[in-house]
């Protein structure tokens, strides 16, 4: 068994980035995400690991650091809060266009604009659809706690090398401020210069006689040369699809209806499901973990067997959209959603059960 | 004429006076006739090779005419986002800080859309080098007003001159950053005759060899033209440049080994 300890979710990230091997972690402070480099400055990694955490002058700055490391072959990542990630999007869609591997986290918070510091699901349609120009997906984890926040921090590294993809954690202020158990994985040594060489081939490390000169760029201004990039994306997408599908289903055995929820809704739902089942109805949870690649296949097979679906998210509907996408167009599917920072209770999930799916 | 020497004795090793280096790519340049990017190109890369560090060198190129630079320059390297080369540079060298990093940028790049990433950088005291051309003018979009457009200097967005009530002043950055602790050594070279093409090259070694030290930021602003953007032949672009470029951003040291040269000193030595 690992170390276990009581932390912050926002703390168990940057604990996590440590003991997996980060490089670098290039960040600007904004709430409710800021434990993540306070952590990691009092930590001070550079004398544990050797990894590096700079504070930079702006989120612009952060990302196109994320971008120059990657280039290089390097662990590296950055955190923020919705308005920051904002400010991220054209250096996320440059990482993916150049196919660098990164970890972007993502402490939502209210919107839209500056809106508030408290917890939201709000950016669903940002991190998922691609927030930034161009055809480009993420790999995008949803945590549901402050376990999960240390474990897909490890996971997110080893996806977004797998697939040279940025990969994203797509989680909120309540799970970032919340304190819980912790079991940490034991720390994995930073690679050496010749196992990064060895494992990326492709990064710009210093040109040796011996091999042609790398360049990392996401321009290919010839259309049919950048169609090809853009066929390259779609396949290694596919792949994603097929391979790295994530989710979780709780009590759904017996289920005649389901919630469908990501991340903090998740948690509510957990609770939401045993008052419902008091009350003589059998619910169940569908949880996605990995947002994108979305559940589809299975979501939808288990659509089949269920007389309705409550998609529960805390914002003005956006998840909804893949899960109607997932299922038969006969089936129920309705939507609950609090906004701008406020937290649905386990009981008027409940009541937007029996009113919107089971009533309705 | 018994010393007429034939071609193949030309090609001969021993009569060989000047080659390209093979840190340039045998490819053609993508920069019009007659603008100075190719001849920096040129003792940029002469630079890494005579101090033979073409395998611990890490280049980052800008948006601009010079964003296929990585094609031309025989180096491993990364083309940046418009303005966010120093972003790129600050983390290769602290991920790397055993290998050679620059960024080579334009004025648009380097002192409108970048200065952010340029102010900061400079004031960590990053330990890069830092190659800027300065020609006013954003050249790769068309001819747009920079923000180093002199006061009246006509561009496509200023087709009436730049008039400075309206559309701000002309930005010395490298002034500017020459005030920040973090820079080590800021010098204004040119490159249009063979006499200034020696200066920056001697520039660039020393900026080079700063970094072997980590003494900070060191950052090289080389004037340069536009004979296109400027609608003017190379050689009257030349004469413009050094009539009107010169006198608002003077050549010489700046600062020098972390000190500022006092400005008397500047005027005197050109």
């Amino acid at each position: 068994m690992g170390e276990l300890r009581l932390m912050k979710g926002n703390e168990a990230v940057a604990e996590a980035a440590i003991r997996a091997g980060c490089d670098g972690y290039f960040g600007y402070p904004i709430t409710p995400q800021s434990e993540i480099m306070e952590y990691l400055m009092a930590e001070k990694p550079h004398e544990r690991t050797g990894m590096v955490v700079l504070q930079a002058e702006s989120e612009t700055a952060s990302i196109n650091m994320l971008y120059g490391g990657a280039g290089t072959g390097k662990m590296v990542m950055t955190s923020s809060s919705s308005p920051g990630i904002s400010l991220m999007q054209e250096g996320i869609s440059y990482m993916a266009g150049a196919e660098l591997p990164c970890l972007l986290v993502n402490i939502v918070r209210g919107g839209p604009g500056l809106g508030t510091i408290q917890p939201s699901q709000a950016d669903y349609f940002q991190a998922v659809k691609g927030g930034g120009h161009g055809d480009y997906k993420m790999i995008v984890l949803a945590p549901a706690s402050v376990q999960e926040m240390c474990d897909f921090v490890k996971l997110g590294f080893e996806l977004s090398f797998k697939y040279r993809t940025p990969a994203f954690i797509l989680s909120d202020g309540a799970i970032g401020q919340m304190m819980e158990k912790v079991e940490l994985f034991d720390p994995i040594p930073r690679r050496t210069e010749a196992e990064l060489i060895k494992q990326c081939p492709w990064a710009a490390t210093g040109k040796p006689k011996n091999r042609e000169h790398i360049i990392i760029t996401s321009l290919d201004l010839d259309p049919a040369g950048q169609e090809r990039v853009n066929l390259k994306l779609q396949a290694k997408y596919k792949i994603m699809e097929e391979n790295e599908v994530r989710y979780e289903t709780i009590q759904c055995d017996d289920a005649e209806y389901i919630f469908v929820a990501f991340g903090l809704s998740a948690r509510i739902c957990q609770k939401s499901i045993d008052l419902a089942r008091k009350k003589g109805i059998k619910v169940g949870l569908f949880r996605p973990i990995t947002l994108s690649p979305f559940p589809t296949k299975p979501l939808g097979e288990m659509s089949k067997r269920v007389k309705g679906i409550l998609v529960v998210e805390m914002n003005a509907g956006q998840m909804i959209e893949d899960v109607r996408l997932s299922v038969h167009s006969d089936q129920k599917v309705e939507h609950y959603g609090r906004f701008g920072g406020i937290i649905p209770s386990p009981d008027e999930v409940v009541a937007a059960l029996e009113q919107k799916i089971i009533g309705g | 004429m018994e010393d007429q020497v034939t071609k193949i004795d030309i090609r001969k090793d021993e009569n060989i006076v000047y080659k390209r280096t093979d840190l340039l790519v045998d490819r053609p340049l993508s920069y019009c006739p007659g603008c100075g990017h190719g001849v920096v190109h040129r003792m940029l890369m002469e630079t890494l090779e005579e101090m033979d560090i073409q395998d611990k060198t890490i280049g980052v190129s800008p948006v601009g005419c010079s964003v296929l630079a990585y094609d031309f320059m025989n180096i491993d390297m990364l083309g940046a986002a418009h303005g966010r080369a120093p972003a790129l540079a600050t983390a290769i060298k602290r991920l790397w800080p055993e290998r050679f990093v620059f960024t080579y940028q334009g004025d648009g790049d380097l002192a409108a859309i970048g200065t952010a990433e340029t102010i900061h950088a400079c004031n960590r005291g990053e330990n890069f080098v830092i190659i800027f051309i300065n020609n006013g003018i954003y050249g790769m979009t068309g001819g747009q007003m920079a923000p180093t457009t002199l006061p009246g200097m006509r561009s496509s967005t200023s087709p009436y001159g730049r008039d400075v009530a309206t559309m701000g002043h002309p930005l010395k950055i490298t002034e500017l950053i020459a005030q920040l602790p973090g820079t080590y050594y800021v010098t204004r070279q040119a490159v249009h005759t063979p006499n200034h093409v020696r200066r920056t090259k001697k520039a660039l070694r020393k900026a080079f060899e700063n970094q072997k030290r980590n003494t900070g930021i060191s950052f090289i602003e080389v004037v340069s033209n536009c004979n296109s953007g400027w609608k003017m032949t190379p050689v009257q672009s030349n004469k413009w440049m050094e009539d009107n470029m010169f006198p608002f951003y003077p050549l010489g040291d700046i600062k020098v080994d972390g000190q500022l040269v006092p400005k008397k000193e500047t005027a005197e030595k050109e």
